[in-house]
């Protein structure tokens, strides 16, 4: 079959269904299996041993003490491990050297009875340090800053469009500000967990991934084997948010601890405060941004200039100027990276890199551009929307902004807002409201394949590596396979979560649905193709993702607008957010009901983001300080008022089959921006730096 | 987390000469603060002897219209009592507006007294810290000061008493009773914290082997008419920026009596006398109101990290005397 069959549309009747989360029961009755919980026969605990120092070496470990605790099966440190095949990736290269690269790194671990003999022997490992300086100070005038070969995603580090800097000279209004978002850690409810099990040359790993396939591709070459010799199980996975994305060093701490102890298995969780140190987290950065307008709000000149952190031992480049590029219809545009190597854990993936800080930057010097211009905040979007792709030139396969602020102004009666600030008093609380623009990519990743088979109780089953995060990836692949084969949910057997199953690509970039779908899909028509509509009983088909021409003709974005109400103390500075809107254009909508909880979910996390999350470093020690739940503040329920989420009702045809673009990410990206916007309203005081806490709006 | 043995007492002199006997030995309330620092290896007992069966588990009338609360009494079940809402308004106020419905359920008065510092340096035992290791530094100074004393601190702590509940009570002119190996003692609770001067790692005067058997509440009947206004960075679930806990009576635009007390900024419940001295016979007017808060505040010493808790305090304690008085601004 040809590509473009393969992406021909979909007849939909399943797909738009609510139809309610297939794994719920199952969740809430505990019948849910997440990677602790898997019942093995004999395990051991495992629980590490950690760098103490940010920078240096390992002089000697003494061991004497763990070793005599009742219980205690084995100690693995840099002298004993086992030898790991390939030093690519320094994250994961642990415990095969006396080296430091940041504080909290692996540089041992206990083996035990039981969780509690594991943590009580590790407190017992001594552990002598050649220290040296350590260096965790990130600070926009340091003259070590570089540019990075390419940022996350493969994207170009800088860009130049037109002659930005001399558009900014003429330009008739100018905003120049710099914007910074702090470090930010991804805390999914379960923490990070593996359960190893190394018998004859195998490992069979319960985990917590975001990729059962693309972890154990990552891990085979560092232990030597094919990736066949490992086998990824994760049925459940209770949130990831881009830290379950990449392999990080636990799941090779607990591979080397299986190793240690052949046949047994292992069981390693991390704590919450070793999850601020070793799973990944969102660079703080600092950005400079610049627009330069006629008076009439038309863009002449956008320049986006970002300063960021990575680790020593390895590198990540966040692509926060990255949705720069494509907003706004400016002629002249240019973004930069730089970054600078701090002894400091690695940072990674968390929600929408980089468009979740620098859509906070760019919406909100938006916000000071059109007050500068006193024009509306909506309609200046709206007289700098872009009709083509401004990066690339292409047109888009669908863009409807300008829908989304549209509809979520008749929504939240923005129509009767006056603009002026620090206007409206109502029993003590200064009240405001704003808005912001959103936009994430439509990313679809190659690779995908999809088995199906009729079985004799007269359902198909559908099986694939894919991960359901907690999103709702059972119902929403049920649901596109049931349209897929043209017969009813509950025709349908899904079988996910294990690398027995054909290759599923990594749950990111809000690809999933995009990527796995269409295999599903791809699948459902080969089979249909070669069995027909009445097949026998074990009739058989696979197929892959297929290309589509269509990404190299047009640039895919999803878009959306936030909205959100306000109410600060006047006395105290405390801010409340009494009212939140997001209008979303995503293609067409798998499942009404889990894409509203996706997009919830996501501006929850940017209300958490706008107004509490902030992972202080002190750069005397090279550690976040704030590392468990009550310093690092993520939003409460109280926190939480009237919250909606609302589409446009759409469908992508050159996106794929289904129409879709990819749903899980977008909901965060600009809700800081809306909320730090509607501050400004409210007080007339314009916070530039996040989290927008009390202390920043005292009058 | 190292191993311990856990022993349950159901006879109170017992269980003192067991823990006086015993250096390793800890009293075990609702275990919401202790168990969390024996897993951090913050706190380190070798012996826990459980408290929580003891018959101090009652909230009672005195016949002068005070109150007794038993050391055991469960916070969630002392911010419910129909005698505490009725009394002290303040006190129910400070304790719904602590941690979250969970641990208030586990929390017991004596333990919720007795919770340390949230100074996350005091909490990391990878960093120096005089009241965790006395004589290895102070790590807050120079560092992560956001939740930190702005008045009565020293050069060798800066950390602050994070209770809500004890704030509420200090203003109310509450006092402890506890039972030692040589018998019974009581105290003013404002004088049962301590500053921490030179000696940051004694939070409290008492002494090892020492039970809190109750906290007496006297007839207050100002406190009918009393607040609690807790300033925080996250709308619940979280520890005080600053607090005010304040009582207030009033005749004829002249102020009678006043209660003022202040969390979050000192390392014990600062009952804030030089506010209440401003206000007592004076008129209730918003002027006066930041008068008293200015005296208070007179003496703060803020860290880089917080200085924004002097304004954050006053315009709390101003809003708070104005919402008793039912002044407009
Ligand atoms: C995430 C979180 C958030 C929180 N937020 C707040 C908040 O906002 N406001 C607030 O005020 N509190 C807050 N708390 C703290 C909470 O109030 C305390 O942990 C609780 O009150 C301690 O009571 P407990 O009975 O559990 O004490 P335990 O942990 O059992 O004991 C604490 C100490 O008291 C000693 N002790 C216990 N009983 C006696 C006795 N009868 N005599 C002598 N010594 C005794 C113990 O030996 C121990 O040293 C929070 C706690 C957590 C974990
Ligand atoms: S403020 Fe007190 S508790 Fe905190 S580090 Fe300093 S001495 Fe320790």
């Amino acid at each position: 079959m040809s590509a473009d069959a393969s992406n021909a549309p979909l007849r939909t009747r399943s797909i738009g269904q609510p139809l309610a989360r297939l794994d719920g029961r199952a969740k809430v009755t505990g019948a849910a299996r997440y990677a602790w919980e898997h019942e093995l026969a004999d395990a051991l605990y495992v629980y590490p041993v950690q760098a103490a120092i940010a920078r240096g070496s390992v002089v000697s470990v003494d061991i004497e003490a763990t070793r005599a605790v009742a219980g205690v099966v084995a100690v693995i440190t840099h002298e004993n491990a086992a030898k790991l095949q390939s030093d690519e990736n320094k994250e994961l290269w642990i415990l095969q050297s006396a080296g430091i690269g940041f504080r909290g790194q692996f540089i041992g671990a206990v083996i035990a009875e039981s969780l509690e003999i594991a943590r009580h022997a590790a407190d017992l490992v001594r552990v002598r340090y050649d220290e040296q300086l350590h260096d965790a100070d990130f600070r926009s005038d340091r003259d070590d800053l570089y540019a990075p070969e390419k940022v996350n995603a493969g994207y170009p580090t800088d860009t130049a469009k037109g002659d930005a800097e001399a558009a900014l000279r003429t330009a008739e209004v100018v905003v120049d500000q710099t914007y910074t978002t702090p470090m930010e850690h991804n805390n999914p409810m379960e923490t990070h967990t593996t359960v190893a099990v190394w018998d004859d040359g195998h490992f069979t790993l319960y985990d917590s991934t975001q990729g059962a396939h693309s972890l154990r591709k990552t891990l085979a070459p560092l232990f030597g084997l094919d990736a066949d010799a490992i086998r990824v199980i994760a049925p459940h996975i209770g949130g990831g948010f881009g830290s379950k994305g990449t392999a990080h060093a636990h799941d090779v701490l607990a591979c080397l601890a299986a190793q240690a102890v052949p046949g047994r298995p292992v069981k390693l969780t991390l704590t919450r405060q070793q999850m601020f140190q070793l799973v990944g987290y969102r660079t703080p950065t600092i950005q400079r941004i610049r627009l330069g307008a006629n008076r009439h709000g038309r863009l002449a000149a956008i320049s986006h200039d970002v300063i960021e952190q990575t680790s020593r031992i390895k590198e990540f480049a966040e692509q926060t100027a990255v949705p720069t590029r494509i907003m706004y219809a400016a002629p002249n545009c240019r973004t930069t990276h730089r970054l600078v190597k701090l002894d400091v854990p690695v940072p990674s993936w968390m929600r929408a890199p980089g468009e979740t800080p620098g859509m906070f930057a760019l919406e909100t010097a938006m916000d000071e551009l059109a007050i500068a211009c006193q024009l509306d905040p909506i309609e200046l979007r709206v007289r700098n929307d872009a009709e083509k792709d401004p990066e690339s030139g292409k047109p888009w396969s669908h863009r409807d902004l300008v829908g989304c602020l549209r509809k979520g102004a008749r929504h939240f009666d923005w129509d009767r807002r006056n603009p002026a600030p620090r206007a409206r008093l109502r029993d003590g609380w200064l009240v405001g409201t704003g808005v912001a623009a959103a936009t994430y990519p439509r990313y679809r990743m190659p690779g995908s394949v999809a088995m199906i088979r009729y079985e004799s109780d007269g359902r198909y089953v559908v099986r694939m590596g894919a991960v359901d995060i907690g999103t709702g990836t059972w119902t929403a692949l049920t649901q596109i396979a049931a349209d897929a084969l043209d017969c009813p949910v509950g025709a349908i057997a899904l079988d996910i979560g294990d690398t027995h199953f054909p290759n599923a690509t990594v749950e990111g970039g809000s690809s999933g649905i995009s990527s796995w779908g269409t295999a599903i899909v791809a699948a459902a028509r080969a089979f249909r193709d070669k069995h027909g509509a009445n097949p026998e009983v074990g009739s058989e088909a696979s197929a892959a993702s297929p290309d589509n021409p269509e990404e190299e003709r047009f640039a895919m974005h999803s878009f959306g607008a936030h909205f959100a109400e306000v109410a600060v103390n006047a006395a105290t500075g405390e801010v409340r957010v009494p009212r939140m809107l997001g209008v979303f254009s995503v293609g067409r909508i798998i499942n009404p009901r889990t894409a509203r909880s996706q997009f919830i979910g996501g501006m929850t996390m940017g209300l958490s983001m706008a107004l509490h999350e902030r992972s202080v470093m002190d750069a005397r020690f090279g550690e976040v300080v704030t590392h468990d739940f009550a310093e690092y503040h993520i939003a409460a329920h109280a926190d939480v008022e009237d919250i909606d989420a609302i589409w446009l009702d759409e469908s992508d045809p050159h996106s794929n089959a289904m129409g879709s673009r990819g749903i899980g990410e977008i909901g965060i990206v600009g809700v800081a921006a809306a909320i730090g916007n509607a501050v400004w309203h409210a007080t007339g005081i314009r916070v530039r730096d996040l989290p927008i806490t009390p202390d920043n709006l005292l009058a | 987390m190292n191993p311990f043995a856990y022993e349950r007492a159901s006879d109170a002199v017992r269980a003192i000469a067991a823990v006086a006997a015993d250096p390793d030995a800890m009293f075990l309330g609702g275990g919401t603060n202790l168990v969390d620092h024996m897993r951090l290896g913050v706190a380190k007992p070798g012996r826990l002897i459980d408290v929580t069966r003891l018959p101090f588990d009652q909230v009672e009338g005195t016949p002068d219209g005070g109150v007794r609360i038993g050391a055991n009494v469960r916070n969630s079940d002392l911010a419910a009592h129909p005698l505490i809402r009725a009394r002290y308004p303040v006190l129910s106020q400070a304790l719904l507006s602590g941690a979250s419905g969970q641990l208030r359920n586990m929390a017991t008065t004596a333990g919720n007294l007795l919770q340390r510092t949230r100074c996350v340096y005091f909490q990391n035992v990878d960093t120096p810290c005089n009241k965790r290791r006395p004589g290895s530094g102070c790590s807050a100074i120079g560092g992560y000061t956001r939740y930190h004393a702005i008045l009565g601190a020293s050069e060798h702590c800066i950390a602050v008493h994070p209770s809500d509940m004890a704030v509420a009570m200090v203003a109310l002119d509450a006092t402890v009773e506890v039972l030692g190996p040589s018998g019974e003692r009581r105290m003013p609770l404002v004088d049962f914290h301590r500053l921490p001067g030179d000696a940051p790692e004694r939070d409290t005067v008492l002494q090892h082997g020492e039970l809190i058997t109750a906290v007496m509440l006297p007839a207050l009947p100002l406190a009918a008419h009393s607040l609690y206004r807790k300033v925080r960075d996250r709308r619940s679930f979280a520890f005080a920026l600053v607090s005010v806990a304040a009582a207030l009576q009033i005749r004829d635009g002249t102020i009678q009596d006043v209660r003022i007390a202040c969390g979050g900024v000192a390392h014990k419940p600062w009952r804030a006398t030089r506010a209440e001295e401003t206000l007592r016979g004076n008129p209730a007017t918003p002027e006066q109101f930041g008068r008293a808060a200015d005296a208070e505040l007179a003496a703060a010493q803020p860290q880089p990290g917080n200085a924004f808790k002097v304004k954050m305090l006053r315009n709390t304690l101003v809003a708070a005397l104005q919402e008793l008085a039912g002044v407009a601004g």
